[in-house]
């Protein structure tokens, strides 16, 4: 080792230019620190400074750390899989998950008792909102995609993951913009487009990120040792594509100054709500259907046992939801200054969606054929079924609400809140828990969870929470939708706003219990993944992993 | 990749495709039937709706579709509708009078009916939904009223509002006898102390009512009058009739005299039309409290 350490260890050309690009970082973050125009704006910039000085340590002390040889791409014939940057990914989804529910219950008590504001100004509700949206999306959902990513590609590829550095860059890169976000929202700063509030510098940041997460997953997917592509890295291929398109698109701002954290967005009027739209149907499109998608079709047919239902129904089917999904963001802006002919044509995109997103869950459903006597077994499994038929369930309603006339109804009330959650926790939240509960044993090379019968604890107590929360909604939505439509004899209004507000008052504390228990089922998801990391009583020898090997 | 040969499911006994990626393979089923036909209906209502309604956009317009369809002509469809069901009695509350609209029936009928929409839109946030009023807004039901309890009154205050940048709202101020100066501030408790007498209050503690009342005639009666049965014309409110905007206790009457008062409201006539500042002036009127 000594010896090896010793001779001809030279730093790599990933480990000099990143570390070059954190320093040169460093002084830049500095020099705004010290001119910003707004404390906050200061705020950021030193923890920009603070964050790639630690970047540069890092880097040197893994350096030192290290032997002098690469490291090996095999080892006896297998490949050496980077687990590392998966393992910190799934703890972080964890920890910003459980963040994110707890202020989703926050922010919905704040509804229900508009006195939890506080009047304070940092918790109220129209900061802790996108706290709550970026905190699920971005930070539980985009960790949950980037450890699956980095572990399906490595596994489906039979190859290790590309890069060196730049994985961990990609991961810890993505976790930084995420504190930047979500401090910043606290703090005041945002650009006000929805699911898109982070700054200009922040965007900036993410691009960077982005970049070489697309790098290294498409060079892993190049040096594999397959014949073919698996299913699942199209998904996650198709995903981080577009969200770079969606980002770059809707994010094309002109900072006012370096030293200050506010930007202009170069589209106007219509135009700038039709990109906003086009963004924010897509990151649904493409981050949280083709993203957990790809989950779906590695961890499904993995923890059943079973083949993937049909090939050529996922090549349909995604090919179709991909060209289709794009086109329909404009039912976002039904009965808006935006043209007819843009609403016509994001409704029927929008219905044409529907067999397109169907085909992935009669992919997912279908693979259970020949082992649904698993579902009474296995909870883990149940949880991922339970999630693709919440994802059928909430890809029929979509597009049932953007046809014109349900729509008339439907918009601006809580139906939209309780679609979003139909989805959000059903689909995304539960596939997401299935594909941790998988991954947890296999990356910590236990041979099973602490407890199966906590996994039962948790889909029952969370199932129990969406059907309160989403048909808690549902009603509210509905009613509300039919008080604000509703005409006296004499022709005027017959409810004024604050009435149609009072009358869901009920309803908004169910959708806080149903919150609660949601919540209640993601901590006990914590301590028992907690306890299946801790027990070195699981742990099993490399060389037995029944989990890891396929049954032949 | 052992198992590549192997292509067929032993469970099913469909065949695969061969592939084995990390142990997974996939089966070789054909598209589900069902599945293809709704995707080809759907394509095919899509082509019928893109031809039916405005869809294509081209170089300087776009295909407006067979139906003829326009979302500016639905909205203009429904509010002509409205208009044929409020009918001739919202041109005529337009134009006319309040006290005209109170002795016509019909009038009144719609005027209550627009008065009562409008309201919960416009003055419910501040005047509660019932007008029961809160701490700082007043309570439109009884017939205690600080700018005047007329038609005439009510229209005023409803268009130009109170205290506000218009030059023909309401003014007069509740001036900050201790904070400015005006009155000792050792001065204020007693005076406090006379207020709730005035009200038929019972007067808790050890204070000087003769030098309250000799205060309150030298400093309050000019506008609140010798009684304090209050002045419309300033807005000073009636301390007797113990009905209190801010409350009536001590402390909060000696917070009133030290720091004064001076609620606003905003003039509806740039935001309102005509028709509803006069339906709303004739429901406020008509709530309990009108003179």
């Amino acid at each position: 080792m000594a010896n090896a350490a010793g001779v001809g260890k030279t730093l790599t050309f990933g480990e000099g230019g990143t570390a070059a690009a954190l320093a040169a970082l460093a002084v830049l973050s500095i020099i705004i620190t010290a001119n910003a125009w707004t404390p906050e704006y200061g705020f950021h910039a030193f923890l920009f400074f603070l964050g790639s000085i630690a970047g540069v340590f890092a880097i040197f002390s893994r350096y030192h750390a290290r032997p002098a040889a690469p490291v090996a791409q095999e080892i006896d014939g297998k490949p050496n899989y980077n687990m590392g940057p998966v393992k910190f990914a799934t703890i972080a989804a964890m920890v910003w998950g459980i963040a994110g529910f707890l202020i989703g219950v926050v922010i919905a008590a704040q509804l229900t008792w508009p006195a939890l504001n506080f009047d304070l100004q940092w918790i109220n509700f129209g900061r802790m909102r996108p706290l709550h949206t970026s905190a699920v999306i971005f930070a539980f959902g985009g960790n949950v995609l980037l450890a699956t990513s980095f572990y399906v590609v490595q596994r489906t590829c039979h190859a290790r993951l590309a890069g060196s550095i730049a994985p961990w860059f990609v991961i810890l890169g993505y976790n930084f913009f995420i504190v930047i976000a979500g401090t910043g929202y606290l703090l005041g700063i945002t650009q006000g487009k929805e699911y898109a509030e982070p700054e200009w510098y922040a965007d900036l940041w993410l691009t960077v990120v982005w970049v070489v997460y697309l790098l290294v997953f498409l060079t892993t997917l190049w040096k594999r040792r397959e014949p073919h592509i698996y299913v699942a890295n199209w998904f996650y291929l198709a995903f981080i594509v577009t969200i770079a398109m969606l980002h770059l698109g809707n994010n094309a701002t002109i900072p006012v100054s370096i030293y200050s954290p506010k930007s202009y967005i170069v589209w106007s009027g219509v135009q700038d709500a039709m990109v906003q739209w086009w963004y924010g149907h897509n990151a649904v499109g493409f981050f949280l259907t083709a993203g957990f998608l790809a989950i779906m079709y590695y961890f499904v047919p993995k923890r059943a046992d079973r083949p993937v239902y049909s090939y050529r129904l996922s090549i349909v089917h995604f090919w179709a939801l991909i060209f289709l999904y794009i086109w329909a963001g404009p039912h976002h802006l039904h009965y808006t200054a935006l043209p007819d002919w843009a609403q016509t044509l994001g409704m029927v995109f929008s219905i044409i969606l529907w067999m397109p997103s169907w085909g992935g869950m009669i992919n997912g459903l279908m693979t259970l054929e020949g082992a649904w006597d698993k579902l009474r077994t296995d909870p883990v499994l149940r949880m991922m079924v339970v999630s693709v038929a919440f994802y059928g369930m909430s890809t029929f309603e979509g597009p049932l609400m953007s046809i014109k006339a349900v729509n008339s109804l439907s918009h601006y009330t809580d139906w939209t809140i309780g679609h979003v959650h139909s989805g959000a926790l059903g689909w995304v939240g539960y596939v997401s828990f299935g594909a941790i509960y998988c991954l947890v044993p296999w990356l910590w090379n236990r041979s099973r969870l602490y407890s199966l019968k906590l996994v039962n604890w948790h889909f029952w107590i969370s199932t129990i929470g969406i059907v309160l929360y989403i048909s808690a909604m549902w009603v509210a939505g509905i009613m509300q939708g039919l008080m604000w439509r509703a005409y006296t004899a004499l022709g005027f209004l017959e409810y004024s706003f604050i009435e149609t507000t009072e009358a869901m008052h009920g309803y908004y504390a169910i959708r806080t219990l149903g919150g609660l228990l949601f919540l209640t089922g993601a901590l006990i998801m914590a301590y028992n993944l907690w306890m299946t990391i801790r027990s070195s009583e699981l742990a099993e020898s490399a060389a037995a992993r029944p989990q890891m090997v396929p049954a032949e | 990749m052992a198992a590549e040969h192997d292509t067929v499911d032993k469970v099913t006994g469909k065949s695969t495709t061969g592939h084995v990626w990390d142990g997974i393979k996939e089966l070789n089923n054909p598209l589900p039937a069902w599945w293809l036909y709704l995707f080809y209906i759907t394509i095919v209502w899509g082509i019928g709706y893109v031809i039916a309604y405005p869809a294509i956009p081209l170089a300087t317009t776009f295909t407006k579709g067979l139906l003829g369809y326009a979302s500016r002509d639905v909205i203009e469809q429904d509010m002509e509708g409205l208009k044929a069901i409020r009918g001739e009695s919202m041109i005529q509350l337009a134009s006319a009078e309040p006290a005209k609209i109170v002795a016509d029936p019909k009038l009144l009928g719609v005027a209550r009916a627009l008065g009562k929409a409008a309201f919960g839109t416009n003055c419910a946030p501040c005047h509660g939904q019932g007008a029961q009023g809160a701490r700082s807004y007043p309570n439109l039901n009884d017939d205690n009223w600080l700018w005047g309890g007329t038609l005439a009154d009510i229209k005023q205050t409803i268009t130009h509002g109170i205290r506000n940048e218009n030059a023909e709202s309401r003014q007069g101020n509740m001036p900050a006898f201790g904070r400015d100066g005006l009155l000792p501030k050792a001065d204020i408790p007693h005076v406090a102390a006379y207020v709730q007498k005035l009200a038929g209050r019972k007067v808790d503690g050890n204070f000087d009512l003769k030098k309250g009342e000799k205060l309150f005639a030298e400093n309050c009666a000019a506008c609140h009058g010798d009684a304090g049965k209050g002045m419309i014309e300033v807005g000073a409110p009636n301390l007797a009739a113990d009905i209190w905007l801010y409350g009536g206790d001590h402390a909060t009457i000696v917070e009133t005299l030290t720091n004064g008062r001076g609620g606003v409201m905003p003039g509806w006539s740039g935001r309102l039309d005509a028709a509803t500042i006069n339906a709303l002036t004739v429901y406020v009127h008509t709530l309990g409290g009108g003179r």
